[in-house]
C-alpha cells in the first residue's frame, strides 16, 4: 500500500511516495538514490546497509521506511560533506582497513558513532562496536587500528 | 512480502484495537520484519508500537521494584540508571545481536518472540519478572515464566499487547548471572544457555534458588532439580557441581545442527556451575570451580 510520507535524511525533510513494504534501505538506495549504504545479507547480519537513525547504527534492513517519519536518519553521503573526508575514513585509508569498500560505508557509520559515545576506545571495545559489520577483506586488524588511530587524532584530526 | 497495512498509534487503546482487528505489534523488527522478509510470517496490518509512551518508558514501581516499557531498545534499557541493580538484565540485553541489532531490539520482542534460545529470558525468570499485558478485557499481569507455549508462540492472545515487564525489587543478599554458549563470540544463537539466582542468609546459607535454561527444551525452563538441591546449603565447589549435573538432568535437549542433545545437557551442567560461581563471586564468597 502506497502513501505519501515525510522523512529527515541528511538534514534536509523529504516527501516520498513510499510502499508499506519499503524497508528504510529501499527508501535511501531506490527511492532516493543515496547508493553508498549498500545491502549485504538483508536480514541484519552484516551490517553493509548502516546508517545512523537519530545517531544510534542500525540495519536499514531491518527497518521499516514507516518506522522512521519523522527521525534523523543519516546516511554515508552526509558524512564527507564538502568533499573534506572524516577522519575515520582517513584512518581507513591510511591503514588499509578497505579493500573492495562494501562494507566500508557501515563501518566508517560505526565507528563514528562508537566514538561519539565513547572518544578514547580500547581495541576491545572497537572489535565489540563493529561485530555487526563484517568485512570479507581486510580481516579486521586494520579497520581497528585505523579506528584507533581516529581516535588518536591522526591523521586528519 | 505480502502487501500490508501499517500503523503507529500513539495509545494503547489504539493499539489494543488494532489488534484485535488482527494487526501484529512491531517493537524493533529484528524478529518480526527478518521473518517477513523471508516468507516465514504473514502479516496483514503492522502496528509500531514504539510511538507510544508507556511502552518505550522505563517507570519505578510502588514497592521498589521497576517497569521496562516492552519496546524500549536494549541499548536504551541497558543505559538507565534504574537498570543499574540488575546487571544480569542489563548483560543479557547486550548478548543479543550486535550493537546495530540492540539499537532496535526490546526485551518485549525478545519474550513475545518466544525462541527456546531468546537470550533475555532466563535472566527475567531468574529475578521474577512480571508481563503487564493489556487486551479487549482489560489488563492482566502474568509471571514471563508462564508466558510460554512452544517455539515461537507466547500464551498471550492474539489481540493482547505486553506493555511491560516489572521486575521485583532485588532482595538483600540476591545475585543472578546468565551465561550462553555460542560458536562465535558475537552474533550467534546460543547452542544453550543457563541463568541463576541465589539469596542467601547472613549466615551464607542459600534459601531460595532459580535455575533457568534456554535452548534445551521447546521452551525456556526452570531447572527444579538443581535449585532444591541448592537450598538449606552453604555454596561449596561440590555443591556447584552437584547443582550443575541435575541441571543437565531437568534439560530436555533436541539434537540439531547447532549440538547433540548430549552436547547442550553437558554446556548445561558447565554453564549452571559457573553461572552459580559467580553468583557467589557478586556474594563475596568465591567458590572455586572449573
Ligand atoms: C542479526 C541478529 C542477531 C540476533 N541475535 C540474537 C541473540 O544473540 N540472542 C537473542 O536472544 N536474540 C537474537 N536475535 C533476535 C532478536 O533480535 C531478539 O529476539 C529481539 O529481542 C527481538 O526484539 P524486537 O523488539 O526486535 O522484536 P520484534 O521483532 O519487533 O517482535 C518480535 C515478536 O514479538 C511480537 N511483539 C513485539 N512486541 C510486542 C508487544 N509489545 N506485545 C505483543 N507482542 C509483541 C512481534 O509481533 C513479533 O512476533 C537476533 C536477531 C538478528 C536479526
Ligand atoms: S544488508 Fe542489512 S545487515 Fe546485511
Ligand atoms: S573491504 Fe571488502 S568487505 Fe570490507
Amino acid at each position: 500500500m502506497k502513501r505519501e510520507q515525510d522523512f529527515i535524511v541528511n538534514g534536509e525533510t523529504v516527501s516520498v511516495v513510499v510502499d508499506t513494504r519499503d524497508t528504510l534501505l529501499d527508501l535511501l538506495r531506490d527511492r532516493l538514490g543515496l547508493t553508498g549504504t549498500k545491502e549485504g545479507c538483508g536480514n541484519g547480519n552484516c551490517g553493509a546497509c548502516t546508517v545512523l537513525l537519530d545517531g544510534a547504527p542500525v540495519n536499514a534492513c531491518i527497518v521499516l521506511a514507516l518506522e522512521v517519519a519523522g527521525c534523523d536518519v543519516k546516511t554515508i553521503e552526509a558524512v564527507a560533506a564538502g568533499g573534506r573526508l572524516d577522519r575515520v575514513q582517513e584512518a581507513l585509508i591510511e591503514a588499509g582497513g578497505t579493500q573492495c569498500g562494501f562494507c566500508t560505508p557501515g563501518v566508517v557509520l560505526s565507528a563514528k558513532a562508537l566514538l561519539e559515545r565513547n572518544p578514547h576506545p580500547s581495541a576491545h571495545e572497537i572489535r565489540a562496536a563493529l561485530a555487526g559489520n563484517l568485512c570479507r577483506c581486510t580481516g579486521y586488524d586494520k579497520i581497528v587500528e585505523a579506528v584507533q588511530a581516529a581516535a588518536a587524532g591522526r591523521p586528519n584530526g | 512480502m505480502k502487501e500490508f497495512e501499517f500503523s503507529a498509534p500513539t495509545t494503547i487503546a489504539e493499539a489494543v484495537a488494532l489488534l484485535a482487528g488482527g494487526a501484529r505489534p512491531l517493537a524493533g523488527g529484528t524478529d518480526l520484519i527478518v521473518q517477513m522478509r523471508e516468507g516465514r510470517r504473514a502479516v496483514g496490518h503492522v502496528v509500531d508500537v514504539k510511538r507510544i509512551p508507556e511502552l518505550t518508558a522505563v517507570t519505578p514501581m510502588p514497592d521498589g521494584g521497576i517497569s521496562i516499557g516492552a519496546a524500549l531498545s536494549v541499548t536504551r534499557m541497558a543505559a538507565h540508571p534504574a537498570l543499574a541493580r540488575y546487571p544480569a538484565i542489563v548483560e543479557s540485553g547486550r548478548m543479543i545481536g550486535s550493537y546495530q541489532i540492540q539499537n532496535r531490539a526490546s526485551i518485549g520482542g525478545n519474550v513475545c518472540n518466544a525462541a527456546p534460545s531468546a537470550d533475555a529470558i532466563p535472566a527475567l525468570i531468574c529475578l521474577g519478572a512480571q508481563a503487564a499485558i493489556a487486551g479487549p478485557q482489560g489488563r492482566r499481569t502474568e509471571p514471563v515464566e508462564a508466558l510460554f507455549e512452544r517455539p515461537g508462540r507466547t500464551r498471550l492472545a492474539e489481540s493482547e499487547l505486553l506493555l511491560a515487564i516489572v521486575l521485583p525489587p532485588p532482595p538483600a543478599r540476591s545475585a543472578a548471572k546468565y551465561l550462553r554458549f555460542t560458536p562465535r563470540r558475537e552474533m550467534d544463537i546460543a547452542v544453550a544457555g543457563a541463568g541463576t539466582w541465589l539469596r542467601r542468609d547472613e549466615r551464607g546459607v542459600v534459601t531460595e534458588a532459580r535455575v533457568a535454561l534456554a535452548s534445551v527444551a521447546p521452551t525456556p525452563i526452570r531447572a527444579p532439580l538443581a535449585e532444591r538441591r541448592l537450598v538449606g546449603e552453604i555454596p561449596s565447589a561440590a555443591l556447584l557441581d552437584e547443582a550443575g549435573i541435575l541441571a543437565a538432568q531437568d534439560a530436555r535437549p533436541i539434537s540439531d545442527t547447532r549440538g547433540s542433545a548430549g552436547y547442550r545437557q553437558e554446556l548445561v551442567r558447565v554453564l549452571t556451575r559457573r553461572a552459580l560461581a559467580d553468583c557467589c563471586a557478586q556474594f563475596g564468597s568465591p567458590v572455586d570451580v572449573a
